[in-house]
Formats: structure tokens, sequence, C-alpha cells
């Protein structure tokens, strides 16, 4: 057995391009590990678990750990990762004359027409690009996450002076003009614009009106803090503002977790002046009986602000219906979630049913999961939370990390039913259901007739991965196929069978 | 630009962070700018975070410093001696170039400086006197920059030594500095035998009074600004070249130099002397820019860098924005090119205010300027044309007299913006000249230096403190 450890100083690629590089490395032949990481304390500790010696590097060099079978496959696999890490996709114009910007203010310097800055740096660094996007009269798409809630309110504030959007920070779904930014479906053009702070509940929704044929004007991403009291829904006011005076916009629905209550209220009255009929969707929360100004309506279930929303625009949304299992199987109910509303709904409705549920997001402080690594009897978890993703790629792109959980649980004799969710479009895995189908069939096989595997399928027939394709395959793999997060809830305490609390 | 109208306008991308994205946006038919991020330099994060709440107002600080630097035209007034002209100078007194550095951390050239002058200035007889005098503390040792002065190489200013007075129009404020005595055994390379010696005295008896009163003769006082702006037309780049600049400065003194009533040995003496010597006007070009960042010094929460200077040990930066405060690191090793019989070895780190041509977009900003000199940043126009666009990036702004023809006439990169230093993580392009380590042996050939990045990071982790509450 051979060991390399190469150390680039002062090289740097993004964790998603680096996670690429490790997989094809590491999937050589004679490499038993293979780790291609940027120096950060993080990742040598990561790769340090990994068995590796290290040698001194910081968080701006980047690191080649080979571990391989014979010396010739571990240089092998080094010159591979070296090679891999020459290619670039081409950057500036003529033959690459003009070096690529290193700094927004250069990039809008050199392109007046700029319009959008797309923010994706790792969290530490993401306020200082934000503000100086603005400075450049950029608007901005935010996805990173980590940055202070006193930069952010700061930073929507200078947005809003100069009459930009700040979209983000934690951002995840956008579609603006047609075009999807991070996390988006194609979807078909239509009249309801969305303002969304939470990403794949945009997600859910904007595929549920696609289904229904209605389809999206604009979906203005907030970022998951905006209706905090500390930021005060000062993004989300300005979206609504924008849809109220754009003409393709009819309808209008606002995607929220569980906002600041008086944040709350004002956006309720802010959408009823926009004077278009509006949905406001507090995720979880429940309907208001009373109070409501004229023209809004509100919901805390994603399901219903989308049925609600085709109303409006005059297509009733005709449901799909729920799969029906062919046997019970009883015992726990694990949920294994990339997309964080998606767990919330389904992981609230559960909890109506069979009270506790232990998370990572939980629901009641008191349902904290003590380790994250072990469920406690009926368990949701989201992976896309923003302390498992620190350092490495989202599990929308790489669910690598969530379809290894998903075999852990499912050979589980305490487990009945595994809920997954598989989200589709822009930015997502080019085709998930080809690493989680073999995984899903497997599992049925080991446990036939005890265990129900659902997978909540997000997304569009025009979507790269195209959802019917991805849903029929992992049918076949024996899962129960639901095409939303509530209907993934109904589903799974049907198949759970009568469960007590 | 700043509109509202993002919606219902088919988006044009820059793209920051995971390249993916990119790929995904193409793929929608949008046009995307890739920039080419990379982590700031260390030790960064909480100073870019926090001057991220405070961005209109370091803009609108660094909109006022460029103002200043461009509005500054420095006019060559005239010559005088260095201890009745230099604010706080006394007999005792030896400005040195660079940031504060006492006896005991100078290097060798600094070192040899500093006894030549302690002779020249009659305080020593012999180099061991002065020598024990400096380990003393008999002389106080000041760095040029707080004396609105500076200096070449070791940059040591004594009292009697005669001084270019560069004068600020409109705003008043005046910088100093010493004649350049020529390549070889020189003072400022820390050489101090007999014949630096003598040359020094020449300089102080007949040079000096023939060009003050050249300049007197002129009528008006001499518009360095413009001089400077025609050199970079001619092929200089106002640091490492200044062969165009000792012409034009020479063809405007020539009538009244030679209407002088003084003896035709000295005058022809000193015409020959400016002649021989190509980097005659760096020591006009330097007062001219320290003049000029003068100006713009002490704007409230501007992240421009108005100095930047080595004194052989250490390298030292101040910002607009952070008052009289140095940040500092050590000075680096030049990359460069060596005269015969001399190499990498022999070089002492380095050292020298000329940096303070940088400072206003000359030097290494203004490579591009200068083909003939494109050996020290890799032997093509296209590397010279590169060193100066890669600069545009990291400043605020343009010079608007300062422009280079193979660039179009685009003005110089203007204002250093220390966030962006520390935030793309491009240092600054300093052409400079190499002094040999060893006192007395003088310049052993000329390149490139890349400031340490810690003067950057600290000099930002402060500006930051001071602007954001």
């Amino acid at each position: 057995m051979t060991e390399r450890v190469v150390v680039l100083p002062d090289t740097y690629r993004d964790s998603v391009a680096l996670m690429r590089i490790s997989k094809e490395v590491g999937g050589r032949a004679g490499v038993l590990a293979a780790a291609v990481v940027m120096g950060t304390p993080l990742n040598v500790g990561l790769v340090g678990d990994l068995g590796f010696e290290l040698p001194d590097a910081g968080p701006n060099d980047l690191l080649v750990a080979i571990r391989a079978g014979s010396a010739e496959d571990a240089d092998a696999a080094v010159a591979t990762a070296e090679a891999l890490l020459a290619e670039r996709a081409p950057h500036g114009v003529d033959g690459g004359v003009v070096a690529a910007p290193r700094s927004i203010a250069a990039a809008a310097r050199q392109d007046s027409g700029l319009s959008i800055a797309f923010v994706s740096v790792p969290g530490a660094h993401a306020a200082y690009e934000l503000a100086s996007a603005l400075e450049n009269g950029l608007h901005v798409f935010c996805f990173s996450d980590g940055v202070g809630l006193l930069e952010e309110a700061t930073l929507k504030q200078l947005a809003a002076e100069r009459g930009l959007l700040l979209m983000g920070p934690d951002c995840g779904t956008a579609i603006v003009d047609g075009v999807a930014f991070g996390f988006a479906n194609a979807v078909r053009r239509g009249p309801v614009g969305v303002v969304g702070a939470s990403g794949t509940g945009t997600q859910e929704l904007c595929c549920l009106l696609d289904m229904a044929g209605v389809g999206v004007s604009h979906a203005i991403g907030v970022g998951g803090r905006d209706l905090s009291s500390e930021v005060g829904g000062i993004m989300t006011l300005r979206a609504l503002e924008l849809l109220a005076s754009d003409p393709a916009t009819s309808v209008i629905v606002v995607v929220s977790k569980p906002p600041d209550t008086a944040v709350a209220d004002r956006v309720v009255a802010d959408a009823a002046r926009t004077s278009r009929p509006a949905v406001v969707c507090f995720l979880g929360t429940d309907r208001p009986s009373s109070g409501l100004p004229n023209g809004v309506e509100v919901t805390g279930s994603l399901e219903e602000a989308a049925r609600m929303a085709a109303d409006l625009a005059g297509r009733p949304l005709i449901p799909s219906a729920d799969p029906q299992p062919e046997t019970v199987t009883a015992g726990d109910i694990r949920g294994l979630f990339t997309g964080g509303s998606l767990c919330d709904e389904a992981m609230a409705l559960v909890a109506r049913r069979v009270g506790r549920v232990a998370s990572n997001t939980p629901l009641r402080p008191d349902w904290a999961l003590e380790d994250v690594r072990r469920s406690e009897g009926h368990t949701f978890i989201d992976f896309g939370d923003d302390r498992l993703t620190e350092g490495r790629p989202h599990p929308m792109i790489d669910p690598t990390i969530r379809n290894r959980r998903f075999l852990e649980e499912a050979a589980d004799a305490a487990v009945g039913v595994v809920v997954l969710d598989v989200v589709l479009g822009f930015g997502a895995h080019p085709d998930p259901a080809s690493e989680l189908g073999p995984l899903v069939e497997g599992a049925l096989d080991g446990r036939a007739g005890t265990l129900s595997v659902v997978v909540d399928v997000c997304g569009t027939p025009a979507d790269p991965q195209d959802v019917t394709a991805q849903a029929a395959r992992l049918g076949e793999a024996g899962a129960l196929i639901t095409r939303s997060a509530a209907q993934a809830a109904r589903t799974a305490l049907r198949a759970a069978g009568p469960v007590d609390r | 630009m700043t509109d509202g109208g993002i919606l219902g306008r088919h988006p044009r991308v820059a793209n920051i962070g995971v390249d993916v994205f990119a790929d995904e946006m193409e793929g929608q038919g949008v046009e995307v700018t890739r920039v080419d991020w990379r982590p700031p330099a260390e030790g960064s994060e909480t100073a870019l975070a926090l001057l991220s709440r405070a961005a209109p107002q370091v803009a609108a600080g660094n909109d006022e410093v460029i103002a200043r630097l461009q509005g500054s035209r420095p006019l060559l007034v005239g010559v005088g001696t260095a201890g009745d002209v230099i604010p706080g100078m006394d007999h005792s007194t030896l400005l040195h170039a660079g940031p504060p550095i006492e006896w005991v951390d100078m290097s060798g050239p600094v070192r040899g400086a500093v006894i030549g002058a302690a002779i020249h200035e009659g305080l020593a007889a012999t180099p061991q006197e002065a020598e024990r005098l400096a380990a003393s503390g008999a002389f106080r040792f000041s760095p040029t920059h707080e004396h609105c002065a500076v200096g070449p190489m070791a940059g040591i200013v004594s009292a009697s030594m005669p001084v270019w007075i560069v004068e600020n129009d409109p705003r008043g404020n005046r910088a100093y500095c010493t004649m350049n005595e020529g390549l070889g055994k020189v003072l400022r390379y820390g050489a101090f035998d007999r014949e630096v010696l003598d040359r020094l005295a020449w300089i102080r008896k007949v040079l000096a009074p023939l060009m003050q009163d050249a300049i007197a003769g002129l009528g008006e006082p001499l518009d360095l600004r413009s001089l400077i702006a025609q050199a970079l037309q001619m092929g200089d780049e106002g640091h490492n070249r200044n062969r165009a600049g000792t012409s034009l400065f020479l063809r405007e003194l020539f009538p009244s130099l030679l209407a002088l009533d003084a003896p035709s040995a000295d005058k022809i003496a000193a015409v020959r002397f400016v002649s021989d010597n190509d980097h005659f006007f760096l020591n006009l070009t330097m007062p001219a820019a320290k003049a000029t960042a003068d100006a713009a010094a002490g704007i409230r929460e501007s992240s421009i860098v108005v100095t930047m200077t080595r004194n052989g040990t250490e390298f030292g930066v101040r910002l607009a924005g952070t008052g009289d405060r140095w940040f500092t690191g050590p000075a680096g090793i030049v990359e460069g090119l060596f005269l015969p019989g001399f190499g990498p070895e022999d070089a002492n780190p380095d050292l020298g205010d000329s940096v303070i041509t940088e400072t206003v977009g000359l030097g290494g900003l203004a490579m591009a300027s200068a083909p003939a000199i494109v050996n020290f940043v890799g032997g093509s126009a296209a590397d010279a044309v590169d060193a100066t666009t890669s600069m545009y990036g990291i400043t605020w702004s343009e010079s608007a007299h300062y422009r280079i023809p193979a660039l179009d006439f685009r003005g110089t990169p203007l204002g250093i913006d220390c966030r962006e230093v520390v935030h793309t993580g491009v240092l600054p392009v300093i052409n400079t000249g190499i002094a040999h380590r060893d006192p007395g042996i003088g310049q052993v050939g000329a390149g490139v230096v890349r400031p340490p990045m810690r003067a950057f990071v600290e000099a930002l982790s402060a500006l930051a403190e001071a602007a954001v509450p």
C-alpha cells in the first residue's frame, strides 16, 4: 500500500469541482482512498480521519491525498488529479487574451451590461462580495450561507436604498424572467409570481403550479432569514413591490418558514396592497381564522398554497392520487431529506399523527437529535442544513451522504418506512435515480414485506433530468412515488399502519 | 445601471464561486462572466466582513482620495537646503527611507549611507566614529515620509544636503527629495568613500546652486506632472526607466542654464552629470508623487494606499483612512536581472522610498508604457501590458494625466485599494533597483518585487476597526 500527499500552494478550486475530481480519482483502479480538497481546518480534519499524515497546509492551499495498492497506481492517481486540476473552463474572450476578472468590481468595470451577480463563495467570504456587487449596481442572487445577521440586515438596507434586489444570503432558488438561478426547475411561464424565503418550498410550489398547467412569472428568492425580526422582511417587501408592478404577474404567493410575528403581519398587509390576489404560506403554521385583509389568503401548507394559487389563476389543481402501499410495514418512520422545507412539511404532518419526531431541524427544541448520526424513533433529517453542508457540496448536488444513511436506516429492523426526497432541476445532480434506484431495490429485496420506501420527486418534465423518467426509474425499484412532501407524509403514515403515539 | 428593472429583462450574470452554476446559466442561454475568485488573504475575513457594512462610506472616502490625487499638479519651484526647508529637521537628524527603523535593525546599505551622511555632515570624522555614534543614539533617525520627503534606496537626508522643492498646485503642500547622485558607488546604495563624499560636496557647492538659478530663470515653476506624462509617452514608466524624463528635464532647463552667469566649466560639468545619469529625473518624479499622495492622506474611511516604502528590512504601508499609522511586513527579495558578477545571493532585501511612484500609478503599475525594460517582467511587451492590466483590478480609478500609448492612451491604474489587494490576493507590481547587501558596493541589479501581504491585511484590519462602529 502506498500513500501520496501533494500540497499545491495558493491553488483554489470550488468544492463542487473538487468533489468531482475526488470522485473520478477515487474511482481509478487500485485507488483505495482519494481526497482532493482545499486545506481548510475542516477538510484537514476529514483527511486526517482517513488516516493520512498531512504536511502543513493553509486554507488557500489545495491538498491531494491518495492511498493506493501500489506505488504506480498512487502516482497515476496523483497525475490524474493534477491533470483534472489543470483543466479549467475556458475563461475570457478572444482565445484567453483577456484574463478573467478577479473580482465583481473588475467584472462590472469590464462589462457595464451585467445585471446580476450570482454569489456562491464559502460563507465566511460572502458578505464582502455582496457589498461589492451592490456597490457596483448589480442585483444579487446569493447562494452562500453563513453571512452574519447584522451584515445581512445592513446589506439588504443598502440594496433597498439602491433599488436593488438582494436574493439571499442562503437563497437556494429563483426564477427571473424564465431563467433558473441555483436549484430551480424548468417551469412553464404563467401568471403566478412567487416570493420565496424557502428554497425547496418555492421549488415544490412552482412544480405543482407547472403540473396544474398554471405556470410562474417570476420566483424571487429572499433567503431564509428575510422575515426575521432583525432583517424585517426588507427584501420580501421589495419583491412584493416588484411583482405588483410586473405586467406578467396576476397572482402572488409568498412562501416562508414561520416568520417573526410582527414581520408576518407586515407581509400580509403588504401582500394585500399589491392589488393582486395573494396567498401567503407560512409553512407549518395554522391558518388564522380571522383578521385577514381582503385579497389575501393564508395557509400553512405548500400543497394547499399551490391549490389556492391555481384556483386564483383560474386553473384548478387536480392533485394526483396518493399511491397505495400494498402492505403495511409497521415500524419507525425515518425521513432523509435534501430539501429543508420538504423535510419540514412532511415532518409536521407525520408529527401530527405520531407525536415526537426527532430531527436536526426539530419542530420543537426538545425534539432535537442528540447525535445527528443516530436516529431516535421517528426521525427526520435535513441533510441540506447549514451545519451538515459546511465544507462540502449541497446534497442535492451530491447525495452520497444521504444515500449512505439510507442504507443504514433500511438495514435497521426497527424501521418500517423510509421517506426520501429527490429534487430535480437546474443545479441538482444530473441523474439521481441512477444512484438511488439500485439502493432502493437492494434495500427492499433485503427486507421483503417489512420495509416501505417513499420517494418524493420534485421536478417538471422539462427539467434536465425529466421528472417522468426519474419517477419511473424509482417506481420500478419499488419505491412509492409522490409529487409533494404532504403526499409523501400521508403515504408514509399509511404504509406504517396504525402508529402509537 | 442602478435601476429596479430586473423583472422582464434578460439577466446578464457575473458568477462568483461554484463553476457549475455558471454552466447551468449558460445552458439556459444566459451570458455569464466567470469571476476568477480565490479565497482572500489569510486573516482578513473579519475585516472584509466588517467593511461590507461600510461600503458606501469607504466608496465616498475613496472618491475623495481620487479627486485629490487627480487634482494634484506638482510643480518644481526650486532648490533648498534640507535643514532649512524640511519640517522637523535639525543638525543631528538623519532621515531614512521606509517605515521607522533604528540602527540595530538597519541593513548594510542603509548603515553605509548613515556613515557617509554623518561624515558628510561633519558629525563624525571616521566611519568607526560614525558607527559608534549611531549605535549610541547620538543621531535622530526618522522616516523621510514623516517629513514630507522621499529618498531613493537608503534615502538618507542630512541637514546640509540640497533638496528639490516641489509644490502641489493648488493645495500648496510641499515635498522634498535629494538630487540623484548617479549610478555605481553612491551614498544611496551605502557607499561612503572619498569619491562619494567628494561628489556630495560638488552637488552641494556647484550643481545645486546652478539648478536653483536655472529654475529661477524659467520665470515660472516647472510642471512636473506634464513632464512625467510626456515621459510615459516616450517609453518611461517613472521608476526603473527615467531616460525620457531626464532628457525632457534637461531640455526644459537648457536655455536658462546657458544664460546663467557662471563658469562654463561648471555648467558643462552639470549638464554632463545629468546627461550621464538616466535616473536623474527619478528624484523629481518621486517628490512629485509624494506631494500628490500627501494631498490624499488622512481622508477618513478611505481604503486607498497613500504610502508604500521600504527600509531594507521592512516594507511599510499607510492608508488614507488610517492616518499616520504604519503597517509593516518583511521586505521582499527582488526578482530581477543582475549586473555581471552579481547574483541573488548579493541582493539586499527591498529598499527605498521610490515605490511612491507606484503609489500614484507609475512604475510597475505603468509597466505597459516602457517596452524597453520588459526584460524585468518576463521579456515580452505582452508581459508588460499584463502587468499593468492586472493592476486595474486592485485600483479604484485610472489616472486622468498619466496615459499609456500601448493601451490606447488609457490612464494608468490609480489608487491602490487595500481591500481589493487583500480580497483578490493580487499585490502591487513594483519595479525597483537592487542594492548589494554590503555597504559601499552599490547597485547590483534591478527587477520586480511584490510587497508582503501581511502589511495590507493589518492595515485593512485597522481600517475596519476605525470605519465600522
